[in-house]
This record gives C-alpha cells, sequence and structure tokens, in this order.
C-alpha cells in the first residue's frame, strides 16, 4: 500500500536527527508543521469545535515542547505528540466542553453482537450486479460520516479517527492511548461496529430500505 | 496457524479488518488472501471494509486553518 503524501513528509521530517531528538526549535517546528493538519483533523473531531480544536492543539504543542526531552526516539514523534493531544483534551478540554449530546448518539455496548451493515444488505444473489452494500457506500455523504463518527461515544471516536482517517497503526494508536496492541485491536472492532451502527441510523433517515427477500 | 489447510469463512472473517488494516503476519495474510480467492461472499464482505476505510480516509484534510497556522508559528517563536 502506498503511503498518503503527508505520512511521506512526515516520515522525512521524522528521520532529520538520528538518535536521540534534538531540543532544536527548528527540528521541533518542522515536526509540528508536518503533523498539523492531522493534530488539527484529530483535534477538531474530539472537541467538535473550531475554536476549542485550535486551543487544544495550541495547548497540545506547547506541552510538547515543555516534554521534548522525555521523547527518546524521533521517529515516535506522531504517537508521542498524538497522545499529549489526547491527555491534554482529557485534562483541559472535557471538562470546559458542555456540549449537548448528538441525537444519533450510540451507546458503547461491550457485550453486543458486532453490528454488521454488509450482513444486512448483502445478497448473494445480486453478486454480477451493482449490490445493496456499494450501492449504501456510495450514496453516503461526507456529511452522513461525520455526523457518524460524532455520535460515537469519546474514546470509540478517537480510536477509528486514529485508525482509519488518519491512518495510524495499531502500535502507534497503542503509544497514543498508553495501552496493549490487543486492547487497540478489539476496542477498534466494537468502534466500527459501532460507526457502522450510526451509518445505518443516517441512512434510515434517509429512506433507506432493506431489500425484500426477492431483492427488490 | 495458517499452516497448509485452508481457512475457513469463519476464520477469514476474524482477521478481515486486520488484512485490510495491514496488521497481519504473514502467514496469516496468505492464508486469507487464499482464502478471498475462493469464497465471493468473504471477497465481497473484504471488498465492502475496504471501501468503507477509503471513504473514512478521504476525510483525512490537508488544510490548516490560516489562523492555527500563523498563531503556531508565533507560540513556537515564542518558546
Amino acid at each position: 500500500m502506498v503511503p498518503p503524501p503527508r505520512l511521506e513528509l512526515f516520515r522525512r521530517v521524522a528521520r532529520l536527527g538520528d538518535g536521540h531528538v534534538s531540543t532544536s526549535k527548528d527540528l521541533f517546528e518542522a515536526r509540528v508543521l508536518a503533523l498539523l493538519a492531522p493534530l488539527h483533523g484529530v483535534a477538531r473531531r474530539l472537541t467538535k469545535n473550531d475554536a476549542d480544536a485550535e486551543d487544544l492543539v495550541a495547548e497540545s504543542i506547547s506541552r510538547a515542547w515543555r516534554a521534548r526531552d522525555s521523547l527518546a526516539d524521533g521517529a515516535a514523534f506522531r504517537p508521542w505528540m498524538f497522545r499529549i493531544l489526547n491527555n491534554t483534551f482529557i485534562s483541559e478540554c472535557r471538562k470546559a466542553s458542555a456540549r449537548p449530546r448528538e441525537e444519533l448518539l450510540v451507546e458503547e455496548r461491550e457485550d453486543e453482537q458486532r453490528f454488521s451493515i454488509f450482513e444486512r444488505l448483502h445478497r448473494p444473489v445480486l453478486l454480477w450486479f451493482a449490490t445493496p452494500e456499494q450501492e449504501f457506500l456510495d450514496s453516503l455523504l461526507r456529511d452522513d460520516l461525520d455526523r457518524a463518527l460524532a455520535a460515537l461515544p469519546e474514546h470509540y471516536r478517537l480510536v477509528v479517527v486514529l485508525a482509519d482517517v488518519e491512518g495510524l497503526t495499531y502500535g502507534e494508536i497503542a503509544a497514543t492511548l498508553d495501552v496493549p496492541v490487543g486492547t487497540v485491536r478489539s476496542r477498534l472492532a466494537r468502534a466500527r461496529s459501532a460507526l457502522q451502527r450510526a451509518l445505518w441510523s443516517v441512512a434510515q433517515e434517509h429512506g433507506l430500505r432493506r431489500p425484500n427477500a426477492s431483492g427488490a | 496457524m495458517a499452516g497448509d489447510s485452508d481457512m475457513g469463512c469463519e476464520e477469514a472473517l476474524k482477521r478481515l479488518l486486520e488484512l485490510i488494516d495491514g496488521e497481519l503476519s504473514d502467514g496469516d495474510q496468505n492464508a486469507v488472501e487464499r482464502h478471498l480467492r475462493t469464497c465471493r461472499s468473504c471477497f465481497s464482505r473484504m471488498e465492502f471494509e475496504r471501501r468503507l476505510k477509503d471513504r473514512l480516509s478521504a476525510l483525512a484534510t490537508d488544510e490548516v486553518p490560516a489562523t492555527l497556522r500563523g498563531r503556531i508559528h508565533d507560540l513556537i517563536k515564542g518558546f
């Protein structure tokens, strides 16, 4: 898989300065600027508010500068910086934020069977034509995806955003959240199930009907 | 796990998302891909999950508000 251009840029910047991270401001700034778009993207998804997202990013970068000596390996800058962002959100922004619950808020149900849009729509007899599940994806608007993500509980939303929107590896997400990789794997599975449940609700709002037995 | 025996649908589906995420061991990846070459249902499922992930990936943006970029520049300058 070809890494996206933004990730390649970040990796090139991360390779500046081998071994112990230099405390040079220029190097720090280069790394931060290479990561600024995804940092802002994740901050925006956490805070659901433009002003709060900018404040969160700025505060996180300040904290990162103060803690720069704690980063031993420059190649780990990305998960280290996301971890600081998440911790800053937890300690600062969450308590200041009192957003009303989204209409589609998906409850966290750990013991529930996985929700699958594919299983609800797929009909093998239609394999050679446009399939209901592919048409479902084709009909999804960007706004539908944004709403479904916003409806997730915070820790589900974060892991899906890190994995599927920003493309972090399981190892990077584990470092970001300070949890084992196994926890990332299971939480991501539950989060994706919750996301599909939220997308299904969105589709039902649009009048999507399940095909009947004949496929009509 | 993979060995020489073919992987069934249940085992393949358990590993589908990790396959799409690029997080499977070589052995498991080969076993799942072998299964997907012969099972239309699982292949369709993989295509759906992969396309959904692609739609989510497309939500990422390289745009940063000009106000934020300027703010961060000034912030770091003041360190």
